[in-house]
C-alpha cells in the first residue's frame, strides 16, 4: 500500500468543507512541522483516509466516509486549518 | 443525486448466507493501514497488560509458554468484506488473565506505531479473543501486524489490533484510534455497529 | 486570486483514443465546468446498478477557461476503475465528476515578471498534470524557462509524444526523456533507471531557484525529491504529487 500525500484529500475535503483545502496552512500539535495540507503523508485504505505528519508520524487529519451520506472529518493533531475564502 | 454509470458493475462478488449483514466473502486478504508498518525487534517484543495494580509482562516464550492453540474462526471487516474459515494460532486471553486482577470492565489495545483500540473485557474473556502469532498456518508478516496481533474475531476487524504491545485496563469505555474517529465504540457486526 | 468553484459535475465522453498501448485519452464535455488551472485533477466517480461506488483520481491534461475537458487514463491490472474506463467507455456515456480539485499542485503564468525558471519531473502518467502545465506555458507565451524530464519505460508509452514533440521543437520546453526499459536508437543514452547523476545533469540548477513540480508514484516521487534536496533545492520550491495504483 503506497502513501500517497494530501492532494490525495483534495476531492473529500472539497466535499465536506465545500473547497478545496489542499493550500491551506495546518501545523502538526505534537512536533511544530507546518505546511501546505498537499504536503502532508495521507493513508489511504477502505477504513478512511488518515493523514500523518511528515516529521514525526503524528496523525494530523482522518476522513471516514460512511454510507447514507455521512462523514467524519477528524482532526486530532492540529490546532487549526487555515480558510482560504479567495 | 448519482446515476448508474452504463455497463459499470464492481467487482464481482460472492454471497453466503454465514456472512452477517452488509457483508460480503471474499478469498485473498486486504492489508488496510492507518499509517507505516512499524519495524519491531522480535527480540525486544514484549506484551504488557496494566491494570489498577501494576504491570505484567511476558516476552514471546513466556506468553507462548501459557498454551498456544489452533482455532478457526470469521473474520469480518467493516468495509464489508468476511473471509471464512481462517485458522489462526494463538494464546487466549483467559489465560493471559489468569494471572491479572483487575476490577475494570473496558481495556484498550496499545499497538507498536501508536494505533488504539478499545474492547470491553467481557469480550475478550471466555474463548473470544486470542493473542495470534500466526494465520493461515504461517508467522503473521509485518504487514497483517506480525509478529503478533490481537484477534477478536466476533468483533468488525479493526478491534482486532495489528502489532500488539499490551492491553491497558481502564474503568470507562474509552474511544481508541477509529472509535474517535467516526467508528462505532462497540463494533457487533451482527449488529451491524459500523460507525456512530 | 479568485479560485475556481469544486463542485461535481455531469460529463459527457465525446471522443476515446488510443493514447499508449495501455492508455486511453478522453475528451469529455462538462457544460458546468468552470475551467481549470494547470495541473488540476478531478475525481471521477463510478455507480453500480447496485448502488455501489468507486471513485478515483485522474489529473487533467487541458486547462483554461473552456468546458472540455481531456484525461489520460492508463490501465493499472486488476483494477477496479481504469479497466472499464480503458476498455468499456463509449462516446455518449455520461459520468460523474468532482472539481476541479488541486489549489495547491498547480502553475499559472506568473502575474508579474517573475523570471524564476519551472523544472517540471514525470514518472509515467506523472507526466499528464505536467503536460498541462508546459501547454499551458506555451499557450500563454510565458517567457520563464521551462523544461520537462519524463521518466518513461519504452518509447511506445509515452504521453502525449506529438504534443510534447512540438512544444520542445518550437522551443516552449527543454525536453529529456529518460527511457528506463528500452530507447529509441536514437537515444543518447542506454536505456535505465533515472539516477541521481542524470537528474543533476538534467534539471535546472539549484543556484537559478527554479520552481520545480515532482509527479509519479510514490517511490519515484520519493526518490526525486531526495534527489532535488541533496542537489541544493529547497523544499518549499519543490511541489510534489503522488499515486498509487488502482
Amino acid at each position: 500500500m503506497d502513501v500517497l500525500d494530501g492532494n490525495a484529500l483534495a476531492g473529500r475535503l472539497a466535499d465536506l468543507l465545500g473547497w478545496d483545502a489542499t493550500d491551506s496552512l495546518i501545523r502538526c500539535r505534537s512536533c511544530g512541522d507546518g505546511g501546505a495540507v498537499a504536503r502532508v503523508a495521507v493513508y489511504v485504505s477502505a477504513m478512511g483516509a488518515v493523514a500523518r505528519c511528515r516529521s514525526c508520524d503524528a496523525v494530523l487529519l482522518t476522513v471516514v466516509d460512511a454510507v447514507g451520506g455521512r462523514s467524519w472529518f477528524g482532526m486530532p493533531g492540529i490546532d487549526a486549518l487555515e480558510v482560504r475564502r479567495a | 443525486m448519482s446515476f448508474i454509470t452504463r455497463g459499470f458493475s464492481g467487482r464481482r462478488a460472492e454471497r453466503d448466507p454465514r456472512l452477517p449483514p452488509g457483508q460480503t466473502l471474499v478469498g485473498d486478504w486486504p492489508v488496510l493501514s492507518a499509517g507505516p508498518t512499524p519495524e519491531i525487534d522480535a527480540d525486544e517484543w514484549e506484551f504488557v497488560v496494566r491494570t489498577e495494580n501494576g504491570d505484567h509482562r511476558w516476552k514471546t516464550a513466556q506468553l507462548q509458554a501459557l498454551g498456544m492453540e489452533d482455532i478457526t474462526v470469521d473474520i469480518h471487516c467493516v468495509t464489508h468484506w468476511t473471509k471464512l474459515d481462517m485458522p489462526w494460532r494463538g494464546v487466549s486471553l483467559d489465560r493471559i488473565f489468569d494471572e491479572v486482577e483487575t476490577a475494570h470492565d473496558f481495556v484498550m489495545a496499545h499497538s507498536y506505531g501508536g494505533y488504539t483500540t478499545n474492547v470491553p473485557l467481557e469480550d475478550l474473556l471466555d474463548g473470544k479473543s486470542w493473542i495470534a502469532f500466526e494465520a493461515d498456518g504461517e508467522p503473521l508478516t509485518p504487514e497483517h501486524g506480525g509478529p503478533a496481533r490481537l484477534l477478536v474475531p466476533h468483533l468488525y476487524f479493526w478491534k482486532s489490533a495489528k502489532w500488539v504491545r499490551g492491553l491497558v485496563t481502564m474503568p470507562d469505555d474509552d474511544p481508541g484510534f477509529w472509535e474517535q474517529n467516526g467508528y462505532h465504540l462497540h463494533g457487533d457486526p451482527w449488529q451491524e455497529e459500523r460507525y456512530w | 486570486m479568485t479560485r475556481r468553484p469544486t463542485a461535481w459535475h455531469t460529463a459527457t465522453v465525446v471522443d476515446v483514443r488510443p493514447e499508449t498501448p495501455t492508455a486511453k485519452r478522453l475528451d469529455l464535455d462538462v457544460p458546468t465546468w468552470p475551467g481549470n488551472d494547470a495541473g488540476a485533477h478531478l475525481d471521477l466517480r463510478l455507480t453500480a446498478p447496485d448502488g455501489y461506488q468507486a471513485s478515483r483520481s485522474y489529473s487533467i491534461a487541458s486547462s483554461g477557461d473552456g468546458t472540455r475537458v481531456v484525461l489520460a487514463v492508463d490501465e493499472v491490472p486488476d483494477g477496479e476503475v481504469s479497466p472499464f474506463l480503458v476498455h468499456d467507455l463509449r462516446v455518449g456515456d455520461e459520468i460523474e465528476v468532482h472539481g476541479p480539485l488541486g489549489a495547491f499542485f498547480v502553475w499559472m503564468p506568473p502575474a508579474d515578471d517573475d523570471p524564476r525558471p519551472v523544472q517540471l519531473i514525470a514518472g509515467g502518467s506523472g507526466v499528464v498534470p505536467l503536460y498541462a502545465m508546459a501547454r499551458a506555458h506555451a499557450v500563454a507565451g510565458d517567457a520563464s524557462e521551462f523544461r520537462l524530464l519524463y521518466s518513461v519505460r519504452t518509447p511506445d508509452d509515452v504521453f502525449f509524444r506529438d504534443e510534447i514533440a512540438a512544444l520542445a521543437e518550437s522551443g516552449a520546453v527543454d525536453l529529456d526523456l529518460v527511457f528506463t526499459r528500452s530507447s529509441p536508437p536514437e537515444a543518447s543514452f542506454p536505456p535505465g533507471r533515472l539516477t541521481a547523476e542524470r537528474l543533476r545533469d538534467a534539471v535546472v540548477p539549484a543556484a537559478h531557484n527554479p520552481r520545480v513540480y515532482v509527479c509519479g508514484p510514490t517511490p519515484f516521487v520519493e526518490a526525486v525529491s531526495r534527489w532535488l534536496l541533496d542537489a541544493g533545492h529547497r523544499p518549499g520550491d519543490i511541489r510534489t504529487e503522488r499515486f498509487g495504483g488502482s
